[in-house]
């Protein structure tokens, strides 16, 4: 049921956009829910990043993965155990663009069930990094329609993903690699005995509904005749804020842009918010410099304590006879 | 008949070849088992008193009523509510998780058990569904359609039951792509428990006597003075050297902590014995403290504020009996209590001076605002100055390994400085496989309050990747002991290595130096600390058995 509620969401969302195409309905789905999805992004995703911002941060906290910064002959690992801002960037640079967590991946497996053995397994950090690339390519190759003229870095990018010239028009390889990364990280979640028992359907729901946006794209590329020139006209439009919608787009693409509108609405009100937590994480974006920096906890508050004092009156007599050095006879 | 508290009750042919399949229901509707050997005993009302912690009463795990207090729900929920806006690590932590599963097979704990809850990812899921339910929009509107649930009693049970099945280790947080640490998790699930009276007793009366006394083991000042003379009497009989003992000494340069687990238990006594030998040989000024004789810090499985207290003792101390700077002896937790928290809890540490060694001159720059250090460090520095007359060979008998204790490894990276005092002391020293060490390092098993004998079958089951990795060094290198600078380490491991590597004994580090010392004035070293007959040393001129 986890799997088949969202599938059959996503497919009966998708259906449900193919209706833009119908005379009447086009500026619900080609106006209407492309911007309320980007106010509930752009909202929802700030009021999420303001509620982390305010909780306060009481202590640091980093999880060293290396070397101290301690005795000056000792060779301190900067990146996973960082002491200063400098070295946090860095090592938030790997954790964001590279995902160096993840390739510390390792599968534990009994030989002869009674030795415990841990493989690298690289095939998460590969499917996370294809998807996640990928979709930032795929993103970026859109901006096409967004822009006039269109800037060179997307005209670049563009050429480079088109590389092996295949088909016409050309196949991208980010097309290729989204859809096939999307589908190994489905198969995985379903494949994977623990991976599906820890499952929710909010994390089939994204799957299929990226695996819907990108497989809808890609007919939209490749297998139907799409009016290229009539979606940049309507893409202009929202970015003028005065949207005209026109007539001849197919209710194919009406179903891909309502999938990509339910993606950003739900974006805020998900896991999918990891995109901008990762950037908060106090285990990560933390120096450990904690015995060289004194760290101030904003709540701090005195709590009752047994005092020296306190302790002398109650065991004094037993420490006297002990030959233990008193405060007060 | 062995009971369930005893090793010898499970067959290692249990142990192994864990089954990590889930079960067929869904967590959600699989409930706890509470059976012998898998739970720790509640905390008794005595302990909850002396720190008037609320609810106190003394009641039974497997009892159906555990006497939570009238409106234990609301205040569970305010309890969260006042969390997630204190911390930001729980709020993050709470939102950000996809269950991609990275984390599943690193703990300890759910490789030796297969219970899924041991996955870390669904320990975190036990408090994130109520979360979702209640303070999420998602879970608001659809319930468990979003992953929600109730908060019911049954759930309260379940979070006493994995919150306490979970060694704070972080080494989950090492391979999670947002850092989600499950140490953080346990530690605010521990703290809501508490709200409602729900502690276990081996954690909350190690609190109480802490508190109280100054130690977690309850031991008063006349005792740990009596203690350390008897040590002192066995360090005389293996090197003929009377070390002094000074006990609350106004105006010493260093004011020593350490935790009291070396005050009592075998081997861990040896390595305080060892503490005091060396400091005698390099007669520095120092002190013990009855006040403070505890650097280990059990609040810290309790909660931040019951951590805050216990911590202070240690800075007044050093206040009261005017010392310069701190040095702690070997721990685990203890220096995450120290590196993380101790000055953001009880600093400004303005009265004392930046740690430098009397012997060396090395000032210790980067402990500049907390002014502790630790011995491996002060240790370290001596070595690579010369100022140890070392003679590695007597351990020649000795092959060792290394574990990284979970704290000083992921909470500090303290990684180099113990090895590199065992490599000048053991002329013999063989590392784990890469997996289990350094930041990968696994878990004894019985860390963060679970060390206890009726927790026996968690504990060898969650000493399975720890143990199995010491008999793969043992079986491929003849490895005959085991190093750990951390004080549970040298209570739990010792189960851990007779169970799932026997022959291989535990030892301290500073036990190792200090057995490779050449003492000034000392006798002909025929025994070591242990007052073992040291092999090719003893006095018949014969090699005796070590064993």
């Amino acid at each position: 049921m986890r799997i088949l509620i969202p599938l059959v969401l996503v497919g009966g969302l998708f259906a449900l956009g193919l209706l833009g195409s119908v005379p009447g309905m086009g500026w619900i789905f080609g106006i209407a829910f492309p911007y309320l999805a980007i106010a509930l992004f752009v909202f929802g995703l700030i009021s999420r990043v303001m509620k982390w911002a305010n909780a306060a941060v009481p202590f640091r906290i980093p999880t060293t993965c290396g070397q101290e910064k301690s005795l000056s002959w000792i060779k301190q690992n900067k990146l996973d155990n960082p002491s200063t801002t400098l070295q946090v960037v860095g090592r938030m640079a790997l954790e964001v663009l590279f995902f160096r967590s993840l390739l510390r991946n390792t599968k534990v497996q009994f030989v002869d069930r009674e030795r415990l053995v841990y493989g690298t397994d690289l095939s998460l950090w590969i499917g996370a990094l294809a998807m996640h690339w990928a979709f930032a390519v795929i993103l970026i190759r859109h901006l096409r329609f967004f822009t006039n003229p269109v800037p060179f870095f997307v005209t670049f990018i563009e050429k480079a993903d088109g590389f092996m010239e295949v088909g016409v028009p050309v196949i991208f390889v980010t097309t290729v690699a989204f859809v096939v990364a999307v589908g190994y990280l489905l198969f995985r979640r379903i494949g994977n005995p623990q991976v599906r028992y820890i499952s929710l359907i909010g994390d089939y729901f994204p799957l299929f509904l990226l695996l819907g946006i990108g497989i809808s794209g890609f007919f939209l590329r490749h297998l139907t005749k799409t009016d290229v020139v009539a979606i940049k006209e309507l893409a202009l439009g929202w970015i003028r804020l005065a949207p005209v919608l026109p007539e001849s787009v197919s209710p194919l693409f009406y179903g891909h842009v309502f999938l990509v509108s339910i993606l950003l609405g739900y974006f805020p009100f998900s896991k999918l918010v990891h995109m901008a937590g990762v950037f908060l994480s106090p285990t990560r974006n933390m120096a450990n410099n904690n015995r060289a920096v004194r760290y101030i906890n904003p709540w701090d508050y005195p709590v009752k304590v047994h005092s020296y004092e306190e302790y002398e009156d109650e065991l004094r007599d037993k420490m006297k006879a002990a030959g233990i050095p008193v405060e007060r006879q | 008949m062995p009971k369930f508290d005893e090793p010898a009750f499970y067959k290692h042919e249990d142990l192994l070849g864990v089954d990590w399949h889930p079960p067929k229901t869904e967590w959600m509707e699989t409930p706890v088992d509470f059976r012998h050997g898998t739970y720790i005993y509640p905390g008794k009302a005595k302990n909850l008193k002396v720190l008037d912690l609320p609810n106190p009463r003394d009641w039974s795990v497997t009892a159906d009523d555990w006497q939570l207090p009238d409106g234990w729900k609301q205040i569970v929920l305010d309890g969260i509510a006042d969390r997630l806006s204190k911390y930001r690590s729980f709020r993050i932590f709470m939102d950000t998780c996809v269950r991609c599963g990275a984390c599943a097979d690193k703990c300890h704990f759910f490789i030796g058990s297969g219970d899924p809850k041991n996955m870390p990812v669904l320990r975190a899921e036990l408090l994130r569904s109520i979360y979702r339910r209640d303070f999420t929009a998602l879970g608001k509107a659809f319930g468990k359609l979003a992953g929600g649930r109730d908060l019911t009693e049954d759930v309260i049970k379940e979070w006493f039951y994995y919150f306490y099945q979970c060694t704070e280790c972080r080494r989950c947080s090492v391979f999670c792509p947002y850092g989600i640490d499950t140490a953080e998790i346990t530690m605010i699930g521990r703290e809501l428990l508490g709200l409602l009276g729900l502690y276990v007793n081996w954690v909350i009366e190690p609190v109480a006597n802490c508190y109280k006394v100054g130690n977690h083991l309850g031991i008063q000042p006349h005792g740990l003075a009596d203690t350390l003379e008897f040590m002192a009497d066995d360090i005389e009989e293996a090197t003929g050297i009377r070390v002094d003992i000074p006990i609350n000494k106004k105006g010493a340069e260093i004011l020593f902590v350490t935790p009291s687990g070396d005050f009592v238990a075998d081997p861990g006594i040896y390595t305080c014995m060892a503490y005091m030998v060396l400091f005698h040989e390099l007669g520095i000024d120092y002190t013990w403290s009855t006040y403070a004789s505890d650097g280990g810090n059990f609040g810290l499985f309790t909660s931040h504020e019951a951590m805050k207290r216990l911590n202070a003792k240690i800075y007044t101390e050093a206040k009261r009996l005017g010392v310069k700077w701190i040095l702690g002896g070997e721990c685990g937790h203890m220096w995450r209590g120290i590196n993380q928290y101790m000055d953001t809890m009880n600093g400004p540490a303005d009265f004392l001076e930046v740690p430098r060694s009397p012997m060396t001159g090395t000032v210790f720059e980067h402990a500049r605002s907390t002014k502790m250090i630790h011995l491996m460090e002060f240790t370290a520095d001596l070595i690579r100055h010369g100022k140890l007359n070392l003679d590695p060979s007597r351990n020649d008998h000795i092959r060792v390994t290394f574990h990284d204790s979970c704290n000083p490894a992921r909470a500090m990276g303290i990684f180099e400085e113990p090895r590199y005092v065992i490599r000048n002391v053991c002329n013999n020293f063989f590392e784990m496989p890469e997996n289990t060490i350094r930041e990968q390092t696994f878990c004894c098993g019985g860390g963060a309050g679970l060390g206890t004998d009726e927790n026996m079958e968690m504990r060898l089951r969650g000493g399975l990747p720890r143990g199995n990795a010491v008999r793969y060094v043992q079986q491929t290198y003849g490895v005959n002991q085991l190093a750990a600078m951390c004080a549970i380490d040298r209570a739990t491991l010792v189960t851990v290595a007779d169970y799932w590597a026997p022959g291989v004994k535990v030892t301290g580090i500073s036990e190792l130096v200090v057995n490779a010392m050449k003492l000034t004035g000392e006798k002909r070293r025929t025994h070591n600390l242990r007052l073992e007959p040291i092999p090719g040393m003893a006095e018949d001129g014969e090699d005796a058995d070590d064993e």
